[in-house]
């Protein structure tokens, strides 16, 4: 919300606080502001920044300020041609000291040239030479100093100047013609200097969302007094109540209407502190009576809406008009005062006479019954909404509003009859129209007040300060609630424009933040708990993934998060699933759905990463498994994906070979490891599709399988855009993983030396390493500490299908042992191999 | 025999001085000190002499086998000298080539900020809490103080999932990690229905809004949440917290500043202000000149919320917070694009 410091003054004496003083003030209460933009009141000096904090520049701060000497009020006396160009005049000004000749090719006083002595002189602003305003050609906003020029040879060195060139709006098709009132010769900061403070409004302070609120917060914030308007009028001929009814069918959806009715208005546009001040408050002004609508609403927070009553009296057949307030019916229609023939819902709420529908409650009015020039009566309406209603049809129908901004936040039923008065106070005023007797006023759903009541125990219990019933009275007196003291404390009454105070434990809480509030939560102490501590749980499954994290780090792996989101078709390169948890409203159709694998999409960093010579990754986190009409299940994965040189080339490595299936299984034994699990089982898997058949192993521990890992398919890889190396992937469960139990005992260290000898075999091909490992385990029995195997050689030498196994042997006893003792197992060894899987000792 | 000691002496030591490397030295040791040395011969032939003779010249000899070989030695010293100077001369590198690296592991940047946070926490007593990613409208708004078609709602923006008709509790992706703190309530009565324990604990974990994917703007990002709930928490000890936290995360010496706000489910709300620790509060592009910068919702938690968490507002009271690990990171580190956290570019995770 744009607010004008100027109308501000209206309600609340702020002398002696600066307009940043206030901002900060609104800001630290809850009304954030996001930018103050000056419009000739003198800025903060910004050259200050950064030499003292304390005056350093709090806010955006955009605009400029008027020089006192050089922009002043003025006035035009004749609008004289300009000897060498048509579109051109010459004005005859008088700056309050000396009379000037201004150059000008405004359109809006064009109509004058030549005219001579003007019979009335136009009051203008006037900027003198050397003073800086904004260029009013330039495209968006740009300083410029006046000098002096010639332009068709006649001189030119100052301006009556147009809104954009002070910084008011972005108007520049003519100049700013004053009110008659406007004191020649007086600086123009002073005549209407101002700044627009713009403020966030939070959901719960939409009671705040006009000027008098926020006069009323700062009343609370200085403890200065809120200067309300007297809003009284005098009225003329047959009352309203004579003349409209109403019926409202839906109290739930409309719990008040109120009307008043002026007539014999004259509709001419507002005066220019009207109209500045609307258009500072971002509205652009159309007529007086428009205009008092939109300024009443700015100024006490209730959206009005002005009926031409001589239309309804028409559309009533000249009899009384009888105002309908009812639900749409599906498929009506209404063209509002946009032009756009809008079609309903029964969602929507209307305002109707008998004929049919006047305009879409809260949002919008109709085209039809609109204020025109040539109105001549108006009927005034003030109304209640529901707000969720409001906030559904102004979403449904697109239609924000000033409006619709407020009424979907909820604005309270008292305001419909103060808004009301208000507007009709202003039609009088500006347009010398005569108000009715009376109102008519339908209020079939009056909220009830709330009550709340406040201990200093209860100030104390939730915001841990001690203060006097007394000043927990003064603080919400000054926010307009009503106190009364009881035996423990206060009976708070809500005022009556506010909404959003509950009951009982509730209310107690709204009642609490205002006081915290006004009492300034910057004089609230910082403590440190006292209470006492709660039980310690822990959070194993999130430490161990933790430790997870650190051991896969240790081993190169760079982490990843990858978007939860993607498509099936993004999956399917690697995996095909048929169910997956969809979304209603994604975003893009390539994240529609919650992803089921992490391998996708750690492939698809693989493929943005193609380039590096060597990745390797791993991401942690759930996949989702969609459950019908219900909660989907969130398992947990891990998933590691390797491809490149094994080792960085550089200045003295010209080469390196490219990671293969062990550098994975390397490193997946060690990451099992420094997880302390013991007998893990490698199985070749030839059943998972995205892997190579012969390249691939299911890991099992306790028969449990844990993960799958292995390379890539090539038609697989064939879809990625990823270099020639293989890509190694492995997934873990990590579910399964962690119901595993580690193993904690470790290993004594030997004092005698070990005695260590190296045996080679010679063995079918299919006969895999393990199990010779296992036989050589079996066998060599508690003594024989390791079994290492240092190479796999195959060739003539040992004839084709067979290959030789070179194993270095590690015998470990608790005293030395001789080496008769080591022949002899090696012997046994042998033998088992031979006899179990055709081994031959290699000579 | 003491003259040819003498001369045996003279030449040794003069040959000695022309002696540049370790083979001529070793050459000349055999020469004039080994077994069949002159001076070897001296000592051999001591036993011929007269009982007079043999002390003044077994001195003698003594005393030119002593000078003999600590003349030895210091050649040899200064041989080994020169060899080292020389070699320290020649064998010098270009200190400029670059070093070896390895293929190191990182943690994801998020991930190290969601620990810096949390280790902070952990140091406070709060403890980890982690809880689902989808889930209802009933824990992720309506437990929370947020009724259906509630004006907060349109503060956060929601992604819906397929499932049915589900009336006013439809499937959606949680907006925040709040759902945790009905989540951890319940659990927390559970274990002592008419006495419930005291609550601290950290929510941390991805959330999802309906945004559209811009430099400005994601579809997810993580975030932690503290929740305590207590017999005597209050709004002076949520300040007192949340400034020690803040000293901890941005430094010793930060300032902080509480502006009131609004969340359902907190009461009274505010917003936390560190003062900017990239300009010291002068005012700065990254704090957009304010001097501050905006850390963290908070607020003492709803009476609503308690009493759906089965906690009984009269008795307990609790205040909690939300901030975001990568909203720190974009401030600290001055990224300018928040899809570098998901992009998944090895070129910005290696820089953390």
């Amino acid at each position: 919300m744009k607010l004008p410091i100027s109308w501000l003054k209206d309600y609340i004496d702020l002398d002696g606080l600066s307009i940043e003083d206030i901002a900060r003030k609104l800001t630290l209460a809850g009304l954030e502001v996001d930018e103050i933009k000056y419009a000739g009141l003198p800025m903060p000096d910004t050259s200050a920044i950064g030499m003292h904090s304390s005056e350093r520049h709090e806010f955006r701060t955009s605009g400029i300020g008027w020089d006192r000497d050089k922009i002043v009020v003025a006035e035009i006396r004749e609008v004289k041609p300009h000897p060498n160009a048509d579109r051109l005049t010459l004005l005859d000004l008088f700056d309050g000291k000396q009379n000037q000749t201004v150059l000008t090719g405004a359109p809006n006083i064009f109509h004058l040239k030549g005219t001579g002595k003007l019979p009335k002189p136009l009051k203008v602003a006037y900027a003198k030479e050397g003073s800086t305003i904004y260029d009013g050609h330039a495209d968006g906003l740009v300083l410029t100093t006046l000098k002096r020029a010639k332009i068709r040879g006649v001189d030119s060195y100052s301006m009556t100047c147009s809104e954009k060139e002070l910084g008011i709006s972005e108007e520049h098709e003519g100049i700013i013609i004053l009110d008659e009132d406007a004191p020649v010769g007086m600086p123009l900061v002073d005549y209407m200097g101002d700044a627009v403070l713009d403020i966030s409004i939070l959901p719960n302070m939409a009671r705040n969302a006009n000027v008098i609120g926020v006069a009323r917060e700062l009343a609370a914030l200085t403890g200065r007094e809120l200067k309300k308007p007297v809003i009284e009028y005098k009225t003329e001929g047959e009352s309203v109540e004579k003349l409209v009814s109403i019926a409202i069918t839906e109290p739930e959806l409309n719990p008040r209407f109120v009307v008043g009715l002026i007539r014999d208005v004259e509709i001419k546009p507002s005066s220019y502190k009207i109209q500045r001040r609307l258009r500072l408050a971002g509205i652009r002004p159309i007529s007086n009576i428009v205009d008092a609508t939109n300024y009443a609403m700015l100024d006490q927070g209730e959206p009005l809406h002005a009926f031409d009553y001589d239309v309804l009296k028409k559309r009533a057949g000249r009899k009384n008009v009888k105002i309908i307030t009812r639900a749409a019916q599906d498929g009506e229609k209404l063209t509002t005062l946009d032009g756009d023939e809008r079609t309903l819902t029964s969602a929507n709420v209307l305002v109707c006479d008998e004929k049919g529908p006047l305009s879409i409650a809260g949002v919008m009015g109709g085209v039809e019954s609109e204020v025109t020039d040539k109105t001549k009566n108006i009927l005034l309406e003030g109304a209640a909404w529901n707000f969720i209603n409001i906030r559904k049809t102004a979403k449904q129908h697109n239609l924000p509003s000033e409006a619709s901004f407020r009424f979907s936040r909820g604005v309270h039923p008292s305001l419909a009859e103060t808004g009301v008065k208000r507007g009709l106070q202003f039609m009088a005023e500006w347009s010398g129209g005569k108000i009715a007797p009376g109102l008519v006023d339908a209020y079939p759903l009056q909220p009830k007040d709330s009550i709340v009541h406040v201990t200093t125990q209860d100030v104390k219990r939730l915001l841990g300060i001690d203060l006097t019933v007394e000043k927990i009275s003064e603080l919400l007196t000054h926010l307009e609630f009503k106190c009364e003291p009881t035996k423990d404390g206060l009976r708070v009454t809500a005022p009556s424009h506010r909404l959003d105070i509950g009951e009982d434990v509730v209310g107690l809480a709204d009642v609490l933040e205002e006081v915290a509030r006004s009492y300034g939560y910057e004089n609230i102490p910082e403590t440190r708990m006292a209470d006492s501590l709660p039980p310690q749980l822990g959070n194993p499954v999130h430490e161990w993934e933790e430790h997870v994290r650190d051991i896969l780090v240790s081993l190169g792996f760079q982490e990843i998060v990858s978007h939860r989101m993607t498509s099936p078709e993004r999956e399917s390169r690697v995996a095909q699933y048929d169910e997956y948890v969809v979304l209603t409203n994604a975003i893009a159709p390539e994240r529609r759905v919650m992803r089921r694998s992490l391998l996708a999409s750690a492939l698809e960093s693989v493929e943005k990463n193609a380039r590096a010579e060597s990745i390797s990754l791993f991401e942690i986190g759930p996949i989702f498994e969609p459950v019908k009409n219900d909660l989907p299940n969130e398992p947990r994965k891990l998933v590691l994906v390797m491809t490149g040189l094994r080792q960085a080339l550089a200045w003295d490595v010209k080469d390196s070979l490219n990671v293969d299936f062990y550098d994975m299984k390397g490193r997946i034994v060690l990451l099992l490891g420094g997880l302390r699990y013991t007998d893990i089982v490698y199985v070749p898997a030839d059943s998972v599709p995205y892997l190579h058949p012969g390249k691939s192993a299911e890991i099992k521990i306790s028969d449990k399988v844990i993960g799958v890992f292995g390379e890539l398919h090539p038609l697989v890889k064939d879809k990625y855009e990823v270099g020639d190396a293989p890509v190694l992937a492995a997934e873990f469960d990590l579910d399964v993983l962690r119901s595993v139990s580690p193993a904690y005992g470790i290993k004594p260290i030997a004092d005698v030396p070990p005695v260590l000898e190296d045996i080679a075999v010679i063995l079918d091909e299919s006969v895999p390493a393990s199990k010779v490992e296992a036989l050589i385990r079996q066998t060599g029995g508690r003594v024989l500490t390791n079994v290492k195997l240092f190479d796999v050689y195959r060739g003539e030498q040992i004839g084709a299908g067979k290959k030789s196994l070179a194993y270095g042997l590690t015998y470990q006893s608790d005293k030395t042992m001789t080496d008769a003792e080591a022949a002899a197992i090696r012997k046994k060894i042998v033998k088992r191999l031979e006899h179990e899987v055709g081994a031959k000792l290699r000579s | 025999m003491l003259d040819k000691l003498k001369e045996i002496e003279k030449t040794a030591l003069e040959s000695l001085t022309a002696i540049t490397d370790q083979a001529a030295l070793d050459a000349w040791r055999a020469a004039n000190v080994g077994r069949s040395s002159p001076l070897m011969l001296v000592f051999a032939e001591l036993g011929k002499l007269s009982k007079e003779e043999r002390p003044i010249v077994g001195a003698a000899a003594n005393r030119v086998k002593v000078a003999l070989e600590s003349a030895l030695e210091a050649r040899a010293k200064a041989i080994k000298d020169a060899a080292l100077a020389k070699s320290l001369e020649e064998e010098s590198l270009d200190v400029t080539l670059p070093g070896r690296t390895v293929n190191v592991g990182r943690l994801h940047p998020s991930t190290q900020q969601l620990r810096r946070v949390l280790d902070i926490l952990a140091d406070m007593g709060f403890q980890v809490y982690t809880s689902r990613e989808v889930e209802t409208d009933e824990m992720n708004f309506q437990l929370l103080n947020f009724p259906p078609n509630h004006p907060a709602r349109d503060m956060q923006d929601t992604f819906f999932v397929e499932a049915g008709e589900r009336g006013d509790n439809p499937i959606l992706l949680r907006t925040h990690t709040s759902p945790g703190q009905i989540h951890a309530m319940h659990e927390y009565v559970a274990m002592n229905p008419d006495n419930p324990p005291p609550i601290r604990i950290a929510l941390p974990g991805m959330c999802f809004r309906y945004e559209q994917i811009t430099a400005r703007s994601e579809s997810q990002f993580n975030q932690v949440e503290g929740l305590v709930v207590g017999e005597n928490i209050t709004f002076a000890d949520l300040k007192g917290t949340l400034t020690d936290f803040a000293r901890r995360m941005f430094g010793q010496h930060a300032r902080t500043r509480f502006r009131a706000s609004y969340f359902p489910f907190t009461e009274p709300s505010a917003e936390m202000d560190v003062e900017c620790f990239l300009c010291g509060g002068k005012g700065c592009g990254v704090c957009k000149n304010s001097g501050w910068l905006e850390i963290l919702g908070c607020g003492m938690v709803h009476p609503v919320v308690l009493q759906n968490g089965g906690y009984d507002p009269k008795r307990y009271s609790g205040y909690a917070w939300g901030m975001g690990p990568e909203r720190q990171l974009m401030v600290r580190y001055r990224i300018d694009d928040i899809r570098y956290f998901w992009g998944n570019d090895l070129r910005f995770l290696g820089q953390f």
